[in-house]
């Protein structure tokens, strides 16, 4: 009986762990280590964020799921690796230590055969001055990263909300909505939160009473960290640029691009543009996402030596089949980019989700006059964490079952994404943008003009994104809870 | 017209929100137009089985 080791319960270790325990959890043992007790679906925390939510419809208890399963769970953090044992066994083994089942702060050791590292991002918030401390949010603006960060903005919104309504006409509120440092991604959950936020403004009658300010990193809008798309609208092949301005200059938001925040305080963010000038902009409310890096796992050697560097990238995250040669923008290419997540020198060592090491940025990247990196960093949203967990699970299954290699494979630049973002929550008056591109990464080669498969690239705003967001959201918290038919739900 | 308003309109014709596209009232409708988003409904969801059918390896 081997024992299969996965670090992370998020989007891309439930897959992988669930999957696993269907297709070989009678013959091998499957352990997840995750350190919260409930699962999240993440996309939701955006409604949290502004009160339409509560944590409890986007969070689920993890350990009934695992034991219905017969998977073992730890809730404990992954603090090291030892791929190569230690001084009394050749075997591998990862440290942990327990954050509940009332062993808190207890550390053990667990050996395995196989293990999958899907830890995702820390939340670096320590990065910018004044957001926070280390992973820890600071006292100023707020997050929706985590369902209690959500709740914790959506509570500041509504103090917000009723300062408003007593504003004498004519005064506004300054809400700033953006990323908090030049090298962030996910800058689709803070688009999402902006048109949410103007969503509820709208519906407390107090919209007339702020002024909303979008912040990014990106050259221009609509970059995502993807380096844009291209999208057929009215017969032509028109830039995301395009697409996302005209929703913005709609609802009246005003936008700020190719910003590095550089400090924030009480009531001001400092930042920094391309051309090296440094500006500031007063703020009431401020949901600023927060850089990302690797959740800081260390690895040793048989000796006990460090070789975190060996293992991981320079941000932390895992380093796997990629080509990581350092190559200028316009000699990059879909290649680079890895394919069945395996770690190059231990092959029993796979990564997932955000936790891999990305060979590369895909947006262009770019320095300030001052040489302040000011650039989205790769997104790895959740269809491709989810479809890299399964992926993995099904190489490690075959590996399991004799195969030499991994099996199966899914480069960021053969697979797309869909982003469904919404904009309030109205059955039939709300609507999102609704958008896919294929692939994630744009292969240049396979498609000259514009690095995608226009076919299944596209966006556009309505109700319908609106019913998709809604289902999507049912849909994946039921996949996750394993109910019956939860395989038949793609990822 | 005063000088102040003509320069005040003057302007807003230069502002970020000015130059990027704006949905017409026939656009703004059919976004919310049941039985047409019914049917982008269904479109929408069989580009998007598209793109996780195109996705798996
Ligand atoms: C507000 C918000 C909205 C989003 N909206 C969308 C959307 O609409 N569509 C979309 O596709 N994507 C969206 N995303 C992105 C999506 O949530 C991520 O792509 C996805 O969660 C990544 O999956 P993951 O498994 O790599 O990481 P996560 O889901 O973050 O999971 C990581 C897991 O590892 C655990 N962990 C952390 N440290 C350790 C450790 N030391 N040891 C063991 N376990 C550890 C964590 O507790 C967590 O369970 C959004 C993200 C945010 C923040």
């Amino acid at each position: 009986m081997a024992r299969v080791v996965v670090l992370g319960a998020g989007v891309a270790g439930h897959t992988t762990a669930t999957f696993l325990q269907k297709w070989v959890g009678n013959e091998h043992e499957i352990v997840v280590v995750t350190p919260n007790s409930q699962w999240n679906w993440i996309p939701s925390n955006i409604w949290v964020g502004v009160g339409a939510m509560k944590p409890e419809e986007v969070t689920f208890e993890l350990e009934p799921v695992y034991t219905d399963l017969g998977a073992t769970f730890k809730q404990a953090k992954a603090v090291s690796i030892n791929p190569e044992g230690g001084s009394e066994s050749d075997k591998p083994f990862v440290t942990i230590e327990f954050t509940g089942q009332g062993k808190d702060g207890e550390s053990e050791d667990i050996t395995y055969d196989y293990l999958v590292n899907a830890t995702g991002p820390k939340l670096n918030f320590g990065a910018t001055p004044g957001l926070g401390e280390g992973s820890n949010l600071g006292e100023h603006t707020v997050s929706v990263c985590t369902f209690g960060h959500a709740e914790h903005a959506n509570e500041e919104l509504q103090k917000l909300i009723e300062e408003m309504r007593s504003l004498p006409d004519g005064e506004k509120k300054n809400i700033v909505i953006g990323t908090g440092h030049g090298m962030c991604t996910c800058q689709g959950a803070a688009f999402e939160y902006i048109f949410n936020v103007e969503h509820a403004l709208n519906v407390a009658g107090v919209r007339d009473k702020a002024e909303l300010i979008w912040i990014s990193n990106e050259y221009q809008l609509g970059d995502f960290g993807m380096g844009g798309m291209h999208l057929d609208r009215g017969g032509y092949l028109t830039g995301s640029k395009i697409f996302t301005e005209s929703i913005f200059a709609e609802r009246g938001l005003k936008w700020i691009t190719q910003a590095h925040t550089e400090k924030v305080t009480a009531d001001t963010i400092y930042y920094e543009t391309l051309d090296g000038e440094h500006h500031e902009v007063k703020y009431d409310f401020s949901m600023l996402i927060p850089p990302f890096a690797g959740v800081g796992l260390k690895a040793y050697d048989k000796a006990g030596e460090d070789m975190t560097a060996k293992v991981f990238a320079p941000n932390g995250f895992m380093k796997v089949d990629a080509d990581y040669t350092p190559r200028p923008y316009a000699e990059w290419r879909a290649a680079d980019w890895p394919r069945t997540y395996q770690n190059p020198d231990y092959k029993n060592m796979f990564a997932a989700g955000i936790a891999f090491a990305p060979p590369h940025f895909i947006s262009k990247p770019m320095k300030s006059a001052n040489g302040t990196p000011i650039n989205p960093t790769p997104p790895r949203t959740g269809m491709p964490s989810g479809i890299i967990g399964k992926t993995v699970a099904e190489s490690i299954k075959d590996m399991l079952n004799g195969a030499a290699e991994p099996t199966h494979t899914a480069s960021m630049a053969e697979m797309g994404a869909a982003c469904v973002a919404s904009t309030g929550m109205g059955l039939l008056d709300g609507t999102a943008a609704a958008m896919t591109v294929f692939p994630v990464v744009p292969d240049f080669e396979k498609y000259p003009e514009t690095g995608r498969d226009q076919k299944l690239t596209f966006g556009e705003v309505g109700l319908a994104g609106h019913w998709i967001k809604h289902i999507l959201h049912h849909m994946f918290m039921y996949k996750a809870k394993c109910k019956p038919g939860w395989t038949l739900i793609p990822e | 017209m005063s000088e102040t308003e003509s320069k005040i309109i003057n302007t807003v014709a230069y502002e970020q929100d000015y130059f990027p596209p704006k949905p017409t009232s026939t656009t703004k409708f059919f976004r919310t137009c049941k039985i047409w988003q019914f049917f982008r409904f269904v479109s929408i969801n069989l580009k998007m089985l598209k793109v996780v059918a195109a996705s798996h390896h």
